[in-house]
């Protein structure tokens, strides 16, 4: 079986520092897969040359096997990765509704189509209000997205994200700056909504991290210093020298 | 609250085919188009609503780029221009002229607008922001110059004429009369308005917005921000060109000022000042503008001095321009409450209309005694003829101004207070 997504020896350098330094990683298809590190270990960085928004300085990155060098964000978003951000990036202007509506769009094959009315088309607001049922927004679909709580801004960020379809799903800190309460339900969405798709998560806050992953990388320095299971990760002890030791404490 | 989330819901359902309530407003506005030159008979009443038909048109393509497509130009006029041109050309061309009714003739002056968009847009529209902007004012620039230099296509200065009614008659009409024109042109503005309207209803002009939110999101979700802003600029040259084959058959005339950057300003100034987050933002700039422009112009000279005023007001105090101002009362109307605000607005505005008119006038007698010819002092303002050496005038619209201003400072809070209590939800609806 092909890899989801498998990266070899990924490195990038801003200048003369070297911010990723030789990362290896295999995520298979199906697989929940987290990040985890102390700040500036390079995590976003990370996603940000899986995801093509920076070009890497040496290395291969591979989805289902087919290597994403010099592709463009939305080439490799048709290849069937989509992507949520740490800050969240919706269309603060357009309602609701037409925010999950619009992530439907390529995948449904409408491209850049003059000729198409989307008021018209019953599968695309069907697909939309679908969304909206699962991320439990259908109460706010005519408000501006910019107007939402920030919790549900980020509920919509990962409905955007997951709407078109793509099967493998990377969600940068999703849970970031909410209360436990918000917590509880973003990671419910979470798993709710990746059923049956590859999941790569950045996270800070463990519980959300030991409750969904399968198997976690430990990133430090921009180097994967151990990735296992959550067991074996929590026993490992260059992780709880370098990191989760003193994560785990601060947690409590 | 869960009634009205209901209540749109099956909106949508139901609305995936042509409903009264859509295509309401269109029938109004068709209608309206038809009745106008019954109403304002006079010939220079009509040159007036060709004019701002037209106007309507180029704004309504300039807000593809600006509000739906978050594209700022400075160099719009330059489609409109080319298509215009173009026109004028094909009427000169007998042979061809004389087989095409003069109703087909704005779709050569679209396709034209079109293909040089085609061309512009295929560099300029990379990056939106700041590039975009200064690559539309170089584009807008070289073509401004380059009236004079290619004479053949642009006439040089005094620019390129023809005649109209040269063309292949339709219908029996020849086109001499400015009410013929009027419902050509009415016609093509309904045609070109309903396009860009539905235009902005597709998958490309929905991710049109979405790009002028947020064009990395965009990407992510599979879609080239730059290709969107592609589609539009082009879709946007398009209906340029036809403002510009509407403007040639109207004028018979075409110069460098209809390319220049004074016209490409101009266009963002009625753009903006009808509003540039609504679809009909940019029909109401384009009333008032012209309005101002023809109206306001035949009443005093410093007619430029009150719209540059008014302009940016606009952009200080209310940047949904006017038609943010109008959808600013759907809340209050929805609230069932519209009717609080009724006696505060007269309390408020009244005093400070005074207040504006009176400044105006102020302004209007300094003019006159600055500018005014050696011996000339007597002046008509508001009806009244004095001179402008009486300093009774002076001190008169300089107390009303105040006065307008201190009444208006006064009820101001009122209306704040009464506009809150407008737009909250007591819960209190019928």
């Amino acid at each position: 079986m092909t890899a989801a997504l498998e990266i070899t020896n990924l490195r990038k350098s801003f200048g003369q520092t070297e911010i990723i330094r030789g990362v290896d990683l295999q995520i298979m298809p199906g697989e929940r897969h987290a990040v985890i590190g102390p700040n500036g270990a390079g995590k976003s960085t990370l996603f940000n040359l899986i995801t093509g928004r920076f070009p890497q300085t040496a290395g291969v990155v591979a989805l289902h096997g087919h290597d994403l060098k010099g592709k463009a964000p939305y080439e490799i978003n048709r290849m069937g990765l989509s992507r949520s951000f740490q800050i969240t990036n919706i269309f603060p202007k357009m309602t609701v509704f037409e925010n999950v509506r619009c992530s439907l769009l390529w995948s449904m094959g409408y491209r850049y189509s003059f000729w198409n009315m989307v008021a018209r088309s019953r599968a695309l607001n069907e697909g939309a209000e679908a969304i909206l049922e699962q991320i439990n927004l259908q109460r706010r679909r005519d408000i501006p997205a910019g107007m939402l709580s920030y919790a549900e801004q980020r509920a919509l960020e990962i409905g955007i994200t997951i709407a078109g379809g793509a099967d493998v799903i990377m969600l940068d800190e999703p849970t970031a700056g909410m209360s436990h309460s918000e917590t509880d339900y973003i990671m419910d969405l979470i798993r709710d909504v990746t059923e049956g798709k590859t999941l790569v998560m950045v996270e800070h806050d463990m519980g959300v991290v030991f409750g969904l992953a399968d198997r976690i990388s430990v990133l430090v320095y921009g180097e994967i210093i151990a990735t296992g299971t959550p067991t074996d990760v929590r026993a490992n002890p260059r992780v709880q020298e370098a990191y989760l030791g003193a994560a785990l404490e601060a947690e409590h | 609250m869960t009634d009205t989330t209901h209540n749109t819901h099956s909106d949508v359902l139901a609305g995936s085919g042509l409903t009264l309530a859509k295509a309401l407003p269109w029938l109004i506005a068709s209608a309206f188009l038809l009745v106008m030159p019954f109403v304002f008979t006079s010939n220079s009443a009509i040159t007036i609503m060709n004019q701002m038909a037209i106007t309507i048109i180029f704004a309504l393509s300039y807000n593809m780029l600006l509000g739906q497509g978050g594209m700022l130009s400075f160099g719009h006029a330059v489609y409109m221009g080319v298509g215009g041109f173009l026109c004028v050309h094909i009427m000169n061309w007998d042979q061809f002229f004389g087989t095409l009714p003069l109703p087909v003739l704005p779709i050569f002056g679209g396709l034209f607008g079109m293909g040089l968009a085609l061309i512009v847009g295929s560099f300029s529209t990379r990056r939106a922001g700041t590039v975009f902007a200064m690559i539309s004012l170089g584009v807008g620039e070289l073509i401004a110059a380059c009236s004079v230099i290619i004479v053949v296509f642009f006439g040089g200065e005094e620019g390129i004429s023809g005649d109209r009614t040269y063309g292949l008659p339709f219908f029996g009409i020849e086109f001499l009369q400015q009410i013929e024109v009027y419902y050509l042109t009415a016609f093509w503005l309904v045609l070109s308005a309903l396009g860009m309207f539905l235009f902005s209803r597709t998958p490309v002009g929905r991710m049109a917005n979405a790009v002028r939110d947020n064009p990395e999101r965009a990407e992510f979700l599979g879609y080239s921000a730059r290709w969107v802003r592609f589609y539009s600029f082009v879709a946007s040259g398009f209906f340029a060109g036809i403002a510009g084959g509407l403007f040639a058959i109207n004028y018979e005339i075409l110069t460098e000022e209809n390319l220049n950057l004074a016209t490409s300003g101009s266009i963002l100034l009625v753009t903006f000042l009808g509003g540039v987050g609504f679809f009909f933002g940019p029909v109401i700039g384009a009333i008032v503008f012209t309005l101002l422009q023809t109206v306001l112009s035949l009443q005093t000279e410093l007619w430029a001095l009150y719209v540059g005023a008014l302009f940016v007001a606009t952009v200080m105090f209310f940047p949904g321009g006017l038609a943010g101002v109008l959808m600013m009362h759907t809340p209050p109307l929805v609230l069932g409450k519209l009717h609080l605000l009724v006696k505060p607005y007269i309390k408020t505005l009244l005093p400070a209309a005074i207040c504006i008119l009176a400044t105006a006038g102020f302004i209007e007698i300094l003019f006159h005694a600055r500018h005014a010819a050696i011996g000339d002092d007597q002046m008509t303002l508001f009806w009244m003829t004095f001179s402008h050496a009486n300093p009774v005038p002076w001190i008169a619209f300089g107390a009303v101004a105040l006065g307008g201003f201190w009444l208006a400072r006064r009820n101001a809070p009122e209306l704040v207070e009464t506009w809150h209590e407008a737009n909250t939800d007591t819960g209190a609806r019928p």
